[in-house]
This record gives structure tokens, C-alpha cells and sequence, in this order.
């Protein structure tokens, strides 16, 4: 069911929007972010400088972001989907070439109060431009090759151009994000089995002729893969981040040590103890109890989002929000598997957690266009 | 586009079925991500959290003061003092070059000393602190640490460093502390953490070297609580480590100062040593050198001076050098005889000045000879003759025999660096070493001191406490380590008949109290305090035949380092002896004239336990030895000297 065939009489104007807010999500929200603040304020020694504060200004200007994002009807979201994603492009080439023109290894915009990266905010209007072309898409043709080939290009544009960057945690959110809503769109199965056997299959052969005649990289990159995969192989270097990562995490037992009572974060001893790694630190002080609490917040917010998602029946709405969902879930799912040692370190943040201001007000507009596609539903 | 509402509820069902399996795969994986942290929480928490402490704990050492040594009553020989330097750390300084231009302004600094902390900082982490003044004075301190507001990242610091208040006196038996050398490490097998500190002092000679383990001390450990990159945080707890133990010496300061003031610059040795208990008194080494240089760190041209010096002042010429003992061997040869039944107090013999044996002709010193002497006469005069012809009929198997229990050819166990066990010759040994039979002339050398036998002064005093005493006294330089005394053996006696040693005794007696013997322009003329002594020349070189012709004998034509050796052993007072003295004067002529005063002088040192009183000398020198005496005087060091005093 598309918007041109119901009635938006229905539909909530004017401040009145405002009751029909999915108010539990923005809860579940500020709850994380709250988790946020707190350990960036543990990991800064006590102190709202020089992360904790930062991030909660970004926060709230994320909030009125999400509330601009929500008041606009969601079919000017769709309208402007295809554009936002050339657009997005556009920024992306842009940074590519002012990096290449002698302004160093620059991957943002400038915009004054922050600085944006491109590459963040084409995680959204990619699943936007996706979510759009499903919805243009007559559903039976869904599966016909030349169809699928479509967002299988919009997908590998910006994912080859992040990962030139290089910026590998990007690249595979972009990647996974993608895959995610053309499999909720309804592709044939067939499609993911083969690409997925296909992947399998050439990692199979790349290890398998290692060592052979027909060897198919070159030895130090199979080398960089080893120490890739298995980091404590090299307990000094790539290999010291996991581990000191992993002790932290240990070392926090059932209850934590304590607000602010964490050796490992407090002593530097934890990498990236503000961004990448900061669900160590909670992990630390928190224990157990903490760490299973902040998945549990996140698992609310994935079903409340799937909830939304499946009870809106407009196609758009319904596949950006399980984009919009599973691009978040990718975030912490592989932040969380790096920290624990289950993934290679590949630099994503934990999303509303991490200090970062692009990843955080990218977020935040991803969840307004959740937020709109929840008030603007079909009734 | 209008659409088909059955195709719209068939897709919107399929988006449902698609979004529900996805909810659920994402759920297993945080599940999966859930049993993670359970694994690695909860299974695994005491694992990781000994690992955090470990990774959080570092322990140091603290370095223990190093025991301490005094003399026989109790004055600081070896002690401890504040060192004050000013530790810069770069990272707190923000402008280090700023910041050592303000201390500039405020105390002179080094410029080499700058150039090192500067060339330290470039290859340290920011937040190590780096040395930039050392050894600087408490004023100059205090003047950094009342400045400390405009000097961030400098800090005013006190360690402990070794100070020897008597500067040369004790050089040759305390020995020295330096930092520890690479070489010293190679030399150490299982060398202490401590010795890994940087600047940590260690002995390297004399006393400190030797008796380094127990005045080293345990090193106390404090945890502190490290970042990763290793900068302290804050201390835990520390374990106070235990200070080296402190040592007491036999040895008495003022007399070690007045002996070595005495011995000036001389090339000389001295040992003083109570004869019943053994006690070092003094062992004093000429010319000397100040152990401090060490301390801080020598010059080289300093070192130069001192290793190209003739008179050797860096040798412990008490204990390590050895010299022919000339004369004073002669009681040896004369108690051999006496135990043997050759020599008896109213044998005479005939001394022509000479004696032929085996076609070689053996001199008298006197060219004139002696005429008929008996023993006593001819220790008193020091006839060379009458025990040429002693050691014809004894032999040298016997007279070694009794030189071994004198001490002779045996190395004492003090310690001190290098000391030597000298030789008592034997017909076994010059088979041995010299590749060549023993032969009667060797004897007849041997029976004067001269000839194979080497003695160091330390020998000569252990052999004439023992004649003093007929005990077998050993000498002992340490007295007490932590106030427990040192075990000293009692002595037993020696086993010779005390007629025999008496003999001896009348004879060393007359030495110095006979107007015709060989030392009594250097007696003593108290009645209680009577030194018994025997002069000795010993020849460092053979006078040729072509010299005896010319006449070139006289010592003062020689140069320097071929001249005879003077020496002199005494014990007093005669009849209840308390104190052996031995003195040698390298290349220092006639025994009588140049070291019987010494050793005179010293003894009556020993005997009045500070300056005697001029009654004591012979009434024609008091005139001089009171000019000696102030002289000297202002040579011996103040019992309360301070580092200050040394600037």
C-alpha cells in the first residue's frame, strides 16, 4: 500500500503529531544515550570535560533534529529519497577529491558546529533510496535479475568508495544495511545463498592455495589477514588493544568495579576508551549486570522499531524502519563483537554511546524518519 | 500507479514474514553476544581480573642506605650524606628550555651535565624525569625549591650518597663506592634487582668491595599503581627494605690519621696491631688519594695523576706490597738456631765483615766487621756474620719452619683489597718455580731477609706481636658488623721456649735502648713505655763488585727507585708489650734513620692515645718533635668534619 492510496485525513496535523509520537522509542533513546553520558564522564576522570558535555549538546540537538524529521510527512521523506542519495554521492566524491587535493586525508564537511562525514550520513539515504525503489517496484518483479541488479550498484557505489577511504566498519554497515533491506523487501532467497556461497567459496580458495603454485595474494597479506583475524598472535601490536579490551571486560565480574573505579579505562590502558571501546569501560564498572542492561535497551529499541515496522503498512515506511533498525543493530552488534574479542577490530562505534557527532546526529535524523513514518502511518 | 489490494496484502505479509525473521536472527546474535559476556564476566572475571592488577601494579625498589663504618670508637669513617640534585620531567615543563633558563638564573648549572639531560630527554618519555644539576649544594636547593611556582615540572630531590669525612686516611683499607659498571654486572652471576637502579653505588675496593654484600643491604619494594605507559599514579603500600649492616673497625682514628699525617709523602706503609688480641690499630698507606673522587666520579686527568705516580698512591702498600724484610728477618734465623741448639747466649762468632761461601764472598753492612759477638750483640748491631754462620749450620728448612709460624708467607684474612701472602722460600718452591736445587748461599741471603724472602708489612707486624707475645695472634680489622662482635680465636701459644724468645726480646731491646744499637737515636725514655725494635735495610738491587771497588754505595747517589728499603718492627712496651708496629719506607735508605723515628713516634702515639708528652723523647729532639708535632697537628683531620667542610 503506497500513500496515494489512503486517506491522509487520518493522518495527525499540526501539533496534535505530537501525541502520536512513539514516545516509548525516544525513551529507550535517551536512556542509552544517558548510559553515554555517564561513562564518558567515568572515562574523563570524573569529569563533564572534554567528552560528556560535548556529547549531550549534540544530543539535544539531535532530539530537535528527530522532532524537525518527524513533523515532516513521511512522503516527502520518500520524495526526496533518490535525491538525498545523490546528493549524499556527490559529498562523498567531493571529500574523496579535496582529500586527493592536497587537504590531507580529509573525509568530513566542515559545517561550523561539526564536522560531517559523508560516509555516516550515506548510511541512511542509502536505506531511504532503497526503501524508495522498493516501494516503486512492482512487487512481482522484485526478484527478475535486472531488478535486483539496481540496488545492488546503489549499494557497492558508496560501499567501494568508504572502503577507499579506507574505512572498512563503514563499508560493511553500508554493505550488511543494504543486503538487509533488499531481503526485507522481499529478493528471492537464491540471491543471498549464492552471494553468501559465493564469499565463502573465494575465502575458502584465497586460504586454500596459500602456499601453493597458484597462491592467489601475495605473503605479507596473508600475514595482515592473520594477525586480522586472530589479533593475539600479535600481542604487542594489533593484538594489544583486544586483550587489554578483553581484561577489562573480565575483570568487571557480576557487579563491576564501581562508577569511576575501573583501572583499565583510568589508567589508559584501554584504546579508545572515549569512542570505539567505551562499552569496555562500562562492562568494567558496571559487570555483568551493567553490560547485559545496555543490550537489553538495545534490544527494546530493535523490537520496538520491527514492531513499527511490521504495523505500518505502507511499504516505504515499513522497510526504511527495518533499515533504519538494522543499520542500528549492525552498530552495536559489531562493536560489541570487536570489544569481545568475537570480531576483528574494524572501527565502529557504539551507536549513542560512543562520543562522535556525525555518527550521533545521523542517528538521531535516522530515528526522526522512524519517527515520521510512525505518525505519518496509514490508518 | 494504482495497485492490486491483494498484491498490496500479499507483499505488506511478505515484508512482515521477512522483518519477523530478521528480528529473530538479530535476536539470536544478541543472544550470542549475551552469552559472551557471560563467558567472559563471569567464567573468566578472576582470570581477567588478576590480569588487570597485574597490568596495573608495578613494583620498585627503594634502594636501603648502605651500612655504615666507624672506628674503634665509633668515629664515621664511611657514612651517608644527603645528595641534593634537581630533576627536570619535560612534559610538565611545557617550555623546557624556558624553564632551564630560569634555573639557570637561579644556581649554575653544568654545561655538560645539560648537555646529557638534554640528549637523556630526547631519547626518554616525556614524563620520566631527567637529572639536570647533581651534587649541588643545600643552598643552591633550597633556593629551587622556594622557586618551584615559576619552575613547573622541577623538582628538588635528596638521595643518599657515600661520604668519606677522613678523606685519605682510610682510602686504602675502606676502599670506595662508584655506580654500578656494566663490567661489575658482567662479573656478578646472579646480580641483585638493585644493582639495576641507575647511579646505585656499590664497594669496588678495599672494605666496601669486599664486604659488599653485608653493607649493600635488602632492597624495600613499594607497589605503585602504573598507566599504560608506565607513569606512576599513586603508591599502594611499601615494604621497607633492610639497611646495610654497619661495620665497626679494630682500627683507631686518630692514630690512623697522625700515622698517615707522619707518613706524609712518603712512599711508606705502617700497621700498628695490639699484640694480645690481634686488633688492628692502624694500617696506614703513603702517599694516599682522596676516595670521594671515586665517588663522584673521577677526572681522568685526576685518575692519570694518580696511576702515574711512582709512589703509587692507589696501592695498599700495607697489604699488598711486599719487600724483602732485611734485618728484621734476623729473629727468625736467630730462634731457629736457639730451637736448634746452635746458637746459645755466650756463643760467640768471629765477623771479619764477610764470610766466604762456596767461593762467594757474603758482606757484612759493617765493612770493618764486628770482631767476637754474641747473639744479643749481634741483633743490636745488626751483624750480618754471626747469622750467616747461624744459618750454615740450621739450614733453611728449619729457618722457613719458624718463619711460617711468624706469619711469614701466609695471607692474613682481612678484608681488603689485593692482600698478598709474600714468600717464605723453600727448597720445594724454588724446585718448583725457580726450576733450579736450593743452594747454601740462598740460605745465607735468606738469614738476613733478604734473597728469595718477601714479607709485606702487615707480616712483618704479625711476626712481631708474635715474638712480643710468643702467641699465635692473628690480625683482625673488623670489629663488629651491627655491634656483634666479631669472632677472634683465641690465641694459643706459639710452643717456643719463652728463655729462647727472651734472648730475642734482650736483643731487639738493646736495638733501641743500647747505646751501640742500631735504633737508639729513636727510643723512648719513659720507663714504663720501652720500645724493643729491629731496624732492616733490605737492598732492592745487587751491589756489583765493580760498584764495591768504586766505592758507589752510598744510597743518596742512587736514584730514587733503586735506594734500599728502610724498615722497622717494634713492639712496646718491653716488658708488658701492647702494640706491634711495623714500618717500611719504599727506597727510603738506612731502617734506622728512616723508619725507626716513624715507628717510634706512632708507638707513642699508641702508648699515650694521643699526643705524648716530650719527656718521652730523648731531651736533644724534643726541640724538633715539638715542631713535628705542631705540624702534624694541624695535618690530622677534626673529629666532626662535614661535607661543608670539603668545599
Amino acid at each position: 500500500m503506497s500513500y496515494l492510496e489512503y486517506s491522509v485525513k487520518h493522518v495527525p496535523t499540526g501539533p496534535s503529531k505530537i501525541l502520536h509520537f512513539n514516545w516509548a522509542l525516544l525513551l529507550l533513546i535517551s536512556a542509552v544515550a544517558g548510559v553515554g553520558f555517564l561513562m564518558l564522564y567515568s572515562v574523563a576522570g570524573g569529569s563533564f570535560q572534554p567528552w560528556a558535555e560535548p556529547q549531550m549538546k549534540r544530543y539535544a540537538l539531535g532530539v530537535v533534529v528527530m522532532f524537525m524529521c518527524a513533523m515532516v510527512p513521511i512522503w516527502f521523506w520518500r520524495s526526496v529519497s533518490g535525491a538525498a542519495y545523490l546528493g549524499t554521492l556527490v559529498l562523498l566524491v567531493l571529500v574523496e577529491v579535496m582529500g586527493s587535493v592536497g587537504m590531507g586525508a580529509q573525509r568530513w564537511i566542515d559545517l561550523g558546529f561539526m564536522r560531517l562525514q559523508p560516509s555516516e550520513l550515506m548510511k541512511v539515504t542509502l536505506v531511504m533510496a532503497l526503501a524508495a525503489y522498493y516501494d516503486w517496484l512492482p512487487p512481482r518483479k522484485t526478484s527478475r535479475p535486472q531488478y535486483v541488479l539496481i540496488p545492488v550498484i546503489l549499494i557497492l557505489i558508496p560501499t567501494a568508495m568508504v572502503l577507499r577511504q579506507p574505512d572498512l566498519g563503514t563499508s560493511i554497515l553500508l554493505l550488511t544495511g543494504g543486503a538487509i533491506v533488499m531481503f526485507a523487501a522481499g529478493v528471492h532467497w537464491g540471491y543471498f545463498t549464492a552471494v553468501i556461497s559465493m564469499g565463502v567459496g573465494l575465502v575458502f580458495a584465497v586460504f586454500q592455495s596459500r602456499g601453493t603454485s597458484w597462491q592467489l595474494l601475495k605473503d605479507y597479506q596473508y600475514r595482515r589477514i592473520d594477525t586480522f583475524l586472530d589479533p593475539a598472535s600479535d600481542p604487542l601490536g594489533a593484538g594489544y588493544h583486544i586483550t587489554q579490551s578483553k581484561i577489562a571486560l573480565g575483570s568487571g565480574g557480576w557487579t563491576g568495579r564501581g562508577f569511576m573505579q575501573g583501572t583499565q579505562s583510568r589508567l589508559n590502558f584501554l584504546p579508545e576508551k572515549h569512542t570505539d571501546f567505551i562499552f569496555t569501560t562500562l562492562a568494567e564498572e558496571f559487570g555483568y549486570i551493567g553490560a547485559i542492561s545496555l543490550l537489553a535497551l538495545y534490544m527494546l529499541i530493535i523490537l520496538f522499531c520491527l514492531a513499527s515496522a511490521i504495523s505500518n503498512r505502507d511499504r516505504y515506511a515499513s522497510l526504511l524502519t527495518i533499515g533504519v533498525a538494522s543499520t542500528f543493530f549492525l552498530f552495536f552488534a559489531v562493536n560489541m563483537s570487536m570489544v569481545m574479542g568475537l570480531a576483528p577490530v574494524v572501527g565502529v562505534p557504539l551507536p549513542l554511546v560512543s562520543y562522535g557527532g556525525s555518527a550521533m546526529l545521523v542517528l538521531m535524523l535516522a530515528f526522526g524518519l522512524l519517527q515520521s513514518a510512525h505518525v505519518h502511518r496509514p490508518r | 500507479m494504482r495497485k492490486n489490494p491483494q498484491e498490496n496484502a500479499e507483499t505488506h505479509s511478505r515484508v512482515t514474514r521477512r522483518a519477523l525473521l530478521l528480528g529473530g536472527a538479530q535476536l539470536v546474535f544478541m543472544g550470542g553476544l549475551g552469552l559472551r559476556m557471560r563467558q567472559l564476566q563471569l567464567e573468566q572475571a578472576d582470570q581477567f581480573r588478576l590480569l588487570a592488577e597485574e597490568n596495573r601494579i608495578n613494583i620498585r625498589l627503594i634502594p636501603p642506605a648502605r651500612g655504615q663504618i666507624f672506628d674503634r670508637n665509633g668515629v664515621a669513617i664511611a657514612r651517608n650524606e644527603p645528595a641534593y640534585r634537581i630533576t627536570l620531567v619535560p612534559e610538565d615543563a611545557g617550555d623546557v628550555d624556558e624553564v632551564i633558563a630560569r634555573l639557570a638564573s637561579l644556581i649554575e648549572l653544568d654545561p655538560g651535565e645539560l648537555e646529557a639531560a638534554a640528549a637523556e630527554m630526547k631519547r626518554s618519555p616525556p614524563f620520566l624525569p631527567v637529572t639536570v644539576a647533581d651534587r649541588i649544594s643545600w643552598e643552591d636547593l633550597s633556593r629551587v625549591a622556594v622557586n618551584t611556582p615559576v619552575l613547573p615540572g622541577v623538582t628538588p630531590e635528596v638521595g643518599l650518597s657515600r661520604f668519606y669525612p677522613m678523606r685519605g686516611d682510610f682510602a686504602h683499607v675502606v676502599g670506595y663506592v662508584g655506580p654500578v659498571s656494566d663490567y661489575d654486572l658482567s662479573k656478578i652471576e646472579n646480580p641483585d634487582q638493585l644493582l639495576r637502579i641507575p647511579r646505585f653505588q656499590i664497594g669496588k675496593v678495599g672494605l666496601e668491595g669486599k664486604m659488599e654484600e653485608s653493607l649493600r643491604g635488602k632492597a624495600g619494594t613499594k607497589r605503585v599503581e602504573v598507566n599504560a605507559v608506565g607513569r606512576v599514579m599513586r603508591e599502594l603500600d611499601r615494604r621497607e627494605g633492610q639497611q646495610g649492616d654497619d661495620v665497626q673497625l679494630t682500627i683507631d682514628q686518630g692514630l690512623q690519621s697522625y700515622t698517615q699525617a707522619r707518613l706524609g709523602d712518603e712512599s711508606a706503609a705502617a700497621i700498628v696491631m695490639d699484640c694480645n688480641t690481634g686488633d688492628l690499630l692502624t694500617v696506614a698507606s703513603a702517599p694516599t688519594f682522596d676516595p670521594n673522587l671515586f665517588v663522584e666520579g673521577i677526572s681522568v686527568a685526576a685518575y692519570r695523576e694518580l696511576t702515574d705516580n711512582d709512589y703509587r698512591p692507589l696501592a695498599a702498600k700495607t697489604v699488598q706490597g711486599t719487600y724483602p724484610p732485611g734485618s728484621t728477618f734476623k729473629m727468625i734465623t736467630a730462634l731457629a738456631a736457639l730451637e736448634e741448639g746452635i746458637a746459645f747466649p755466650d756463643h760467640t762468632v768471629w765477623c771479619p765483615g764477610h764470610l766466604e761461601v762456596s767461593n762467594r764472598r757474603f758482606h757484612c753492612w759493617k765493612r770493618a766487621g764486628h770482631g767476637h759477638v754474641n747473639l744479643a750483640q749481634a741483633l743490636r748491631e745488626s751483624c750480618d756474620v754471626y747469622f750467616y754462620e747461624l744459618a750454615l749450620e740450621v739450614g733453611i728448612d728449619k729457618i722457613s719452619a719458624m718463619a711460617a709460624r711468624f706469619g711469614i708467607g701466609e695471607r692474613f684474612d682481612l678484608p681488603m683489597s689485593g692482600v698478598a701472602k709474600g714468600l717464605n722460600p723453600t727448597r720445594d718452591w724454588k724446585r718448583d718455580v725457580r726450576g733450579a736445587d736450593w743452594v747454601v748461599g740462598d740460605t745465607v741471603n735468606v738469614s738476613i731477609g733478604q734473597g728469595f724472602v718477601l714479607t709485606s708489612p702487615l707480616q712483618l707486624a704479625v711476626m712481631t706481636a708474635r715474638l712480643a707475645t710468643g702467641r699465635d695472634v692473628s690480625p683482625r680489622l673488623v670489629k663488629s658488623i651491627n655491634g656483634v662482635d666479631t669472632p677472634q680465636p683465641p690465641s694459643k701459644r706459639l710452643g717456643i721456649n719463652e728463655a729462647f724468645l727472651n734472648e730475642v726480646r734482650r736483643g731487639m731491646y738493646a736495638v733501641s735502648n743500647h747505646r751501640r744499637g742500631t735504633a737508639y737515636g729513636s727510643r723512648i725514655i719513659e720507663d714504663t713505655n720501652r720500645l724493643a725494635g729491629k731496624t732492616g735495610t733490605s737492598q732492592v738491587r745487587n751491589i756489583t763488585a765493580a760498584e764495591r771497588a768504586r766505592g758507589v754505595s752510598r744510597n743518596e747517589d742512587l736514584p730514587w727507585n733503586r735506594r734500599d728499603h728502610a724498615l722497622f718492627v717494634n713492639f712496646a712496651p718491653y716488658d708488658n708489650p701492647k702494640y706491634a708496629v711495623a714500618v717500611v719506607v719504599e727506597h727510603g735508605g738506612g731502617g734506622s734513620k728512616a723508619a725507626a723515628p716513624i715507628a717510634r713516634d706512632i708507638t707513642l702515639q699508641a702508648l699515650h692515645g694521643g699526643q705524648p708528652p716530650l719527656e718521652a723523647y730523648p731531651a736533644k729532639d724534643r726541640k724538633r718533635i715539638e715542631e713535628q708535632q705542631e705540624r702534624l697537628q694541624k695535618l690530622v683531620p677534626g673529629r666532626n668534619l662535614t661535607r661543608r667542610d670539603r668545599a
